[in-house]
């Protein structure tokens, strides 16, 4: 199935009260709307999750909680230097330890890999040289923890120390020795990738301009901190079969990864994916613990666990890349935009991960909400030899929307519009296409702007609170899940079964990944919509290559909208099949059987009517054992053809609207943030209570990297160069319950012409306008323009100091 | 290895240790009660809180011997053949619990919250769960699960 009921124009977005249910038809509705309000009996409604009692219970397994029998215990040896040669590993009295049972190194592992499959640029164990403080270098598996921790002491390694790069911008000036071989003969092997794209006419553009803004940004790097770390087990079975348990995202190209490293047998790999407890983009690929549990399996024929320490989290890292930025913003004196050129330089650390994605995402996904005639941006991504950085929720759009939206109130502030209005002004609106050939369908902007305005009651509150107090907005949109996978294929993105019970139990095998966000529950309420099955007849196994189809994983915000429409395909399958049967047995057209409420009935007739079991029976007797398959892929005309232009293209993008109020001490910079209200386009909320926690968590994450947190490493001159400055939980701050502002969400629901039930992401998109709604309310505040993140006390004082000397700001 | 003899969740339990265990490996590890969890090892999350005599503690930096002779309650030990307890039965309700790897701490710091203050303002619900990160939420439902919960113990 691609594409369903592409050209439909969606209907205006409304704002959905706070605690409304079912959704009534609106009073004007008319076309797909109304046909799909009316007929809405579970999906819209606030609902239980159907993994939420395991886990208020305790009961829920996550992968730390199985232990198999003749477990082993793993762990794994670190770099302690940024960037060395390794010339020699002893393994010898580690394996002679008592307990030991398995030591691997590089050398048993010698094949690259990488999410991306154009940049696979690491080994499960370092083999020739070590890139970061960190990085793993061999692997032991011993009777228990202890042992293992002794036995790595045991192993000897000799390095050759080499010159180590902390800075993108003198990775990227240097000449050598680089931190990767260059793929090409004479290109840098401190670059990643360099994207240059322009369209549109940018010079005339700014030449046309009445007021171009100029500035520069640093958004510092920051990392997801799931509370669960990560934890592997693999077993190696004697008839060749290897299974890995793992918290991962995407248990399906950790299959593919699995089996092309150690050399096996794809049919003969399963991954399975327990709960996860928290993921954020930080277990999107996969990890050295993986391919050692599995090696170490294998070669000791024992079950083997590798569980992160929580400092292991914070080198393993893959978060949010620190971006140096520059923006040049032209506008008319209206305040509608004429061009905009950026120029970023992106710190990638040691290795590619998503790297050469981000790149592109730093510039292709600022061209929505607003209307932009001509757009240019330069983007580099550097090696440095610090942990990879990789994609955190939000991946790579959150830093330049933040300068972004900062440009905008700089521009709203220089005409003296106000900021709401400003962006109103620029929207692009729906079923349009984006300055660099995106098309974007329903889209449910102003309705986002026109709730926080309401809410926030914003217009008594702008430019009229006392100093030290202030409010500030910013919008933003995001994909919902990237057109194509990671690896060309003509497949479909995501997969489902369906299985019918003579009991009237339904089963759903999904391969997609519950990691919090409710994926189980969501394929659950769609069945119960689709069958009219109560939810607790339906059961669930999902994340398991043996056993579900292919989903490609829970990242870039694509589960709901794409599993959402091959479950939805699936059920109507089964569906047509059960109406067919009863129909017979009733001398009545297949339309006219209703199947709700754990019934079937007549339409128009509640007189008629059978329990589903029966109606299942029925349909099982003229059909066989019932089942289905339903898919979903992506439609192929959403994009341009430049080299790229795949880059950013979605089904659907929701769009988003903060605002944020602060307070602001003068004498210290210490930032309050008192209230965020988030606005939210999902399209549909398919549960409402989902999508808030979804919309709070994103709002709350934002807030988070606006006022504290920080992943940065010491310099040389700071003991050693690349350590961690702080990798635990105490010291890498993030908000407790009393740090975090009190959150407001406001879902729009703009009816997504594609998305199942018209339903849009909303797990990372309400995000990105948190840090420059806060950054835009401490100006309303104080004056005072923060360009740098975090707004930490020092800096936010400095800056007003730097005001009051010198009036700049 | 030495034996350690525990009241949890209302049993007698018998286990043998190595001495350097803390609680929270004593009940994973020793009692396979895998509910507590572990998310930092050194007392920074939350995530292994359970009650002892009433208080929430961190059982992972609370050596298991510290707890002989104590009343343990852990996040199996809240729920009771005739259901739910209503701070479990509320952040189920609430959408409170998202990964859910912080529910088992955040639960058992909110009992023994409700349990000394049955009827607790938002700011001693946020005060009462400062110990507890939770990655995932905002904190918002959890204060409106606990607040829900309060009510309906209050309402028995």
């Amino acid at each position: 199935m691609s594409g369903r009921g592409t050209g439909t124009v969606a209907p205006p977005a409304r704002v959905r009260e706070p605690g409304q249910g079912a959704q009534a038809a609106s009073p004007n509705g008319s076309g797909r709307e109304a046909e799909i309000s009316e007929a809405l009996a579970t999906i819209g409604r606030p609902m239980r999750k159907i993994d939420g009692r395991a886990k208020g219970t305790g009961r829920a397994r996550y992968t730390d909680d199985i232990r198999l029998p003749g477990m082993l215990h793993g762990k794994i040896l670190r770099s302690p230097h940024p960037h060395a040669r390794i010339l020699a590993v002893d393994t010898s009295r580690a394996e002679a330890l008592e307990g030991v049972h398995g030591v691997v190194t590089g050398r048993d592992m010698p094949t690259t890999y990488g999410i991306i499959p154009w940049t696979p640029d690491e080994y499960p164990l370092c083999v020739d040289k070590v890139r970061y403080v960190g990085d793993g270098v061999a692997a032991v598996a011993a009777v228990d923890e202890d042992t293992a921790n002794a036995a790595l002491a045991l192993i000897d390694v000799k390095y050759e120390e080499l010159p180590a790069y902390l800075d993108p911008h003198e990775a990227i000036a240097a000449d050598g020795p680089f931190i990767h071989e260059p793929r090409k003969k004479g290109w840098n092997g401190n670059i990643t990738k360099t994207v240059e794209l322009a369209f549109g006419d940018v010079d005339r553009g700014f030449e046309g301009s009445d007021l171009v803004v100029e500035g520069d940004y640093f958004f510092e790097g920051t990392t997801h901190t799931p509370i669960e770390p990560h934890c592997a087990i693999g077993l190696a079975e004697p008839d060749g079969k290897l299974t890995v348990w793992s918290a991962t995202q995407v248990p399906h190209y950790l299959h593919r990864e699995l089996a092309r490293v150690l050399e096996l047998d794809p049919a003969r790999v399963r991954v399975v994916q327990p709960p996860v407890g928290g993921a954020f983009g930080g277990k999107s690929e996969p990890f050295d613990l993986e391919f050692c549990v599995a090696k170490l399996s294998i070669i000791t024929g024992r079950p083997v666990k590798i569980l992160y320490t929580r400092e292991e989290v914070f080198y393993s890292h893959r978060g949010r890349h620190p971006f140096h930025m520059r923006y040049r913003t032209g506008a008319t004196r209206d305040g509608i935009l004429t061009a905009v050129d950026s120029r970023i330089v992106m710190d990638g650390g040691a290795y590619a991960s998503f790297g050469l994605v981000t790149t592109y995402y730093s510039g292709q996904l600022l061209t929505a909400p607003y209307r932009m005639p001509a757009y240019r941006f330069h983007s580099t991504r550097a090696y440095t030899n610090k942990p990879a950085c990789g994609p955190k929720r939000g991946h790579g759009s959150v830093q330049p929307r933040f300068a972004f939206e900062v440009q905008l109130d700089r521009i709203a502030e220089a005409l003296d519009i106000d900021p709401i209005e400003l962006r109103r002004r620029n929207f692009i609106g729906s079923d349009t296409r984006t300055v660099n050939d995106l098309r974007v369908t329903s889209n449910g902007f102003l309705e986002c702007l026109d709730a926080v305005e309401r809410a926030s009651d914003w217009q008594h509150k702008f430019r009229r609170l006392p100093y030290g107090r202030g409010v500030g907005v910013a919008g933003s949109t995001y994909i919902t899940g990237t057109n194509y996978p990671v690896y060309p294929n003509d497949m479909p993105q995501s997969g489902i079964q369906l299985q019918v019970d003579r009991s009237g139990r339904v089963a759903i095998f999904s391969g997609a990944s519950e990691i919090g966000q409710g994926v189980d529950s969501m394929v659950t309420y769609i069945v119960a919509e689709e069958l009219g099955v109560p939810l607790e007849h339906i059961r669930v196994l999902a994340g398991d290559t043996d056993f579900t189809p292919v989903d490609l994983g829970a990242y870039s915000s694509r589960v709901t909208f794409m599993l959402g429409n091959a479950c939805i395909d699936a059920a109507r399958r089964i569906k047509a099949m059960v109406q067919e049967a009863v129909a017979e047995a009733w001398g009545t057209k297949p339309r006219e059987v209703l199947l709700a409420g754990g019934l079937a009935v007549m339409a128009g007739d509640t007189g008629t009517g059978m329990p589903l079991r029966e109606a299942f029976n029925l349909a099982e007797a003229k059909f066989g054992t019932l089942g289905a398959t339903g898919s979903y892929n992506t439609p192929r005309d959403v994009h341009g053809s430049y080299r790229g232009a795949t880059i950013g293209a979605s089904p659907a993008y929701s769009f988003t609207a903060h605002v944020a109020e602060v307070e602001v001490d003068p004498e210290t910079g210490f930032v309050t943030v008192e209230k965020i209200w988030i606005a939210h386009d999902c399209g549909r909320a398919l549960n409402p209570v989902l999508v808030e926690g979804q919309m709070e968590g994103s709002a709350y994450m934002g807030f988070a990297e606006a006022l504290m947190e920080e992943q940065i490493f010491k310099s040389a001159d700071q003991g050693r160069a690349g350590l961690h400055n702080a990798p635990s939980l105490l010291d890498y701050r993030i908000p407790t319950s009393l740090d975090t502002p009190a959150l407001e969400s406001l879902i729009v629901e703009s009816i997504d012409p594609e998305g199942p039930y018209g339903a849009k992401e909303a797990g990372e998109g309400p995000l990105h306008p948190s840090i420059p709604a806060i950054a835009n309310a401490i100006h309303d505040a104080v004056g005072v323009r923060m360009n740098s993140l975090p707004f930490s006390p020092p800096r936010v004082w400095r800056a007003i100091q730097a005001a009051g000397d010198g009036g700049r700001g | 290895m030495e034996v350690v003899r525990l009241r949890v969740n209302g049993d007698e339990r018998v286990c043998g240790v190595p001495t350097h265990y803390t609680l929270l490996e004593t009940l994973r590890y020793g009692l396979g009660l895998t509910g507590s969890k572990q998310g930092c090892d050194k007392g920074d999350c939350g995530a292994c809180t359970v009650i002892v005599d009433g208080r929430a503690v961190l059982s992972c930096i609370t050596p298991v011997w510290e707890a002989e002779g104590r009343e343990v309650r852990t996040v199996e030990g809240l729920a009771t053949a005739a259901g739910l307890h209503p701070v479990q039965d509320e952040f189920d309700l609430n959408g409170a619990a998202q990964c859910g790897f912080c529910t088992p701490g955040i639960l058992c710091s909110s009992v023994a919250l409700l349990d000394r203050n049955p009827s607790p303002t938002r700011g001693e619900i946020r005060a009462a769960l400062a110990g507890n990160l939770c990655r995932c939420t905002g904190y918002e439902k959890i204060y409106d699960a606990v607040e829900a919960a309060a009510e309906r113990l209050g309402d028995r």
